[in-house]
């Protein structure tokens, strides 16, 4: 008899989340669904405010990404006054689009995922968190908490505080660095090299003892979209789309992110709050993408700073022939690089004398109805479309956030996992701490994708044929 | 006006409270204008000019420099008792240099009064009664198609909450200077537009 599991709630993610498997009659797994269950309605209540205002509004999305949307909603802002900002004020902007890399990415390895990997996937629920790994490895603990407080003091020390600051404006940005501030910065920087070298040595470590992970992890062919400068490389605030396959091929380049709409479409389904993008020109679902670091990591030809580059040559060996690194176990690995390639970008910057400048703001009216903001969140490619009234007061607001755009891959990756390990109607343990760990890799945040907020439990369910519910199991 | 009710003291011998704006000073008056009971109704009355309109702090252009909040803090206001409101205010954005968010209005009216008594162009006014009270420009129409305006912006500077704002401006970048008002009133009679 055909079953399905449900997995409610899931935790140490950033939002609420449920998870349905769908048996068949034969009793192997045939679906499953990551269903986000929260809803904020952001989009529908900032209708009717300047667009000045959405660089404050919109952060409120979220607390560990809020710069993420500062800038996008910033972004979207210059499109509409029509202008080229500063250019110290886009170095200003990257600087603390760095920070955020770097504090949101420590926060997902060393926080979120690495309690699974280090302490065990058998470790009881209790004891595998980051109050665990404290207990087992402190020092770790420690250094990655401390990488994350230096991406939080970037944020800090440009826009006055470390959660939503009101810096980025439409036109630029509203403060340049301090001497002070950029010394402060730099103080930190033997600091944050030295715990991303421990987490490198540390996640090879994983590899070699996690190669079942790796293959059943959300390893599968889609397309990966990020965005990329003139010369194919990493970008992070700036530059063109990019689509590639999973045999490494570029099928879309250079894309105008201001015209996304024209070869991406949302797809809504009636068991989650996430819209689910996929690629138009291919449909749906078949036009499913996955964004974020590992995404971000397949697209780019080259890092762009020199330690992070030695480590992408070895990143693109994992693909064995494909030209496509396709197991989303690897986000983390890819995490660790952007890690690397921030830091790199920070030490790079704080050199430039344009991080002193005063010319930080440009100044227009409304000229132009819509304005697309987008910009590489830490999770991956952040769209902010903005369509306005002749006064500046928003008609119409889309926001396309990358946990969105990995909801198709998260259901595969969760259905991949299921298959492995569930056999008969129930639930087992072990698959439960697994399905959990699949959805991490992606660090999602149903808070931004649903523009939603709550804590992150999890529930599972396991659905028969007929849509009986024949096993639940729920923790929270 | 005597209508917001913030200004409240005690005064020996009347049992109830007066608002000061409105109690002309008497020979020999005594007058209490911080007690407990002050504090109780001013926090009272704060948490009600709260709950009438959507004040949101964290995303306001006044965040920060908003006598509304300062006064929530210094009075200790850390809850409001009252439902929300939540009326359905719009913003006026056709001025091509001021906006006006009725959202953040406390209907003071110091922005009517600064603009009939100090710039003289008449412009703002108020209309309705009751919560359907609202500030409007000439014969209530978009304040961009005013043909009174001045563009002066003395309203703005005397707006205590965010309600009146320069176009364009972010969370928190409305500071206002209202010593620049005190001077275009006075400046003449102290003589500070002669140089020493």
């Amino acid at each position: 008899m055909a079953q399905r599991i449900v997995i409610d709630p899931v935790t140490r993610i950033e939002g609420h989340a449920k998870i349905s498997i769908f048996i068949d009659d034969a009793g192997n797994v045939s679906d499953a669904e990551f269903h986000v269950v929260e809803f904020r309605g952001f989009e529908k209540f900032c209708e009717g405010r300047p667009f000045s205002e959405m660089p404050g509004i919109t952060p409120r999305i979220c607390g560990i990404c809020p710069v993420s949307h500062l800038l996008t909603a910033a972004k979207a802002g210059d499109a509409i006054m029509a202008v080229n900002i500063p250019p110290a004020a886009d170095k200003l902007r990257r600087l603390m689009n760095l920070g955020q890399m770097i504090q949101s990415h420590a926060l997902s390895f060393f926080h979120l995922s690495a309690p699974d990997f280090l302490l065990g996937w058998d470790t009881p629920q209790a004891k595998r968190n980051v109050f665990g790994l404290i207990a087992s490895n402190a020092d770790l603990a420690r250094a990655g908490i401390r990488l994350r407080q230096f991406g939080q003091e970037v944020i800090q020390i440009l826009g006055g505080q470390k959660i939503h600051p009101a810096w980025a404006v439409p036109g630029g940005v509203r403060s340049a660095l301090t001497e002070e501030g950029r010394d402060r910065i730099r103080a930190w920087l033997p600091e944050a090299y030295a715990t991303t070298k421990i987490a490198f040595d540390l996640f090879k470590k994983v590899l070699e003892t996690h190669k079942k992970e790796v293959e059943i992890f959300g390893n599968f062919p889609s397309l990966f979209m990020g965005l990329v400068d003139a010369d194919g490389g990493w970008e992070h605030h700036g530059g063109k789309l990019r689509f590639t396959d999973s045999s490494g091929s570029i099928i879309a380049d250079q894309l105008d992110p201001q015209k996304y709409y024209e070869y991406i479409g949302e797809s809504v389904q009636a068991s989650s709050y996430l819209k689910s993008p996929y690629y138009s020109p291919l449909g749906f679902p078949d036009g499913m993408y996955r964004v974020g670091p590992l995404a971000r990591l397949n697209v780019a030809e080259q890092m762009g700073t020199p330690k992070a580059d030695a480590e992408l040559k070895k990143f693109k060996k994992l693909t064995r022939g494909r030209n496509a690194v396709t197991s989303s176990f690897h986000y983390h690995y890819a995490r660790l690089i952007e890690i690397l390639t921030s830091i790199e970008r920070v030490e790079a910057y704080l050199d430039d004398p344009d991080m002193l400048s005063e010319d930080l703001r440009a100044d227009a009216g409304i000229n132009s109805l819509r304005g697309v903001g987008v910009s590489e969140a830490p999770r991956g490619t952040l769209f902010h479309d903005y369509t306005v009234d002749r006064d500046g007061l928003l008609k119409k607001v889309n926001l396309i956030v990358a946990t969105g755009q990995n909801n198709l891959a998260m259901n595969q990756t969760v259905a991949q996992i299921a298959r492995h390990y569930v056999r008969g109607d129930k639930i087992p343990e072990p698959m439960l701490n697994r399905v959990e760990h699949g959805i991490r890799c992606y660090d999602p945040c149903l808070s931004c994708s649903t523009h939603a907020v709550g804590q992150m439990p999890l529930h599972v369910q396991l659905i028969g044929p007929g849509g009986t519910v024949l096993h639940e199991v729920a923790r929270g | 006006m005597g209508a917001c009710r913030l200004c409240l003291v005690e005064v020996a011998g009347i049992p109830k409270l007066l608002p000061a704006c409105t109690t002309k000073v008497r020979e020999g008056m005594e007058v209490q204008t911080n007690s407990e009971r002050l504090r109780k109704y001013r926090r009272m009355t704060l948490e009600l000019l709260f709950a009438e309109r959507n004040h949101v702090c964290a995303v306001c252009v006044a965040n920060g420099h908003c006598e509304l909040q300062t006064l929530a803090y210094s009075q200790g206001m850390d809850h409001v008792r009252y439902d929300y409101r939540f009326p359905k205010w719009e913003v006026d954005d056709t001025h091509p240099l001021f906006g006006m968010d009725h959202n953040r209005c406390i209907l003071c009216s110091r922005c009517v009064r600064v603009c009939w008594h100090i710039e003289g162009a008449g412009t703002k006014n108020v209309s309705g009664r009751g919560a359907k009270a609202r500030i409007i420009s000439d014969l209530n129409q978009p304040w961009g198609t005013s043909d009174t305006c001045t563009k002066c912006g003395k309203c703005v500077m005397s707006c205590p909450t965010g309600a009146l704002f320069n176009k364009g401006s972010t969370v928190g970048e409305m500071e206002r200077d209202r010593g620049k008002l005190e001077f275009i009133v006075t400046a003449r009679e102290k003589k500070q537009w002669i140089a020493e």
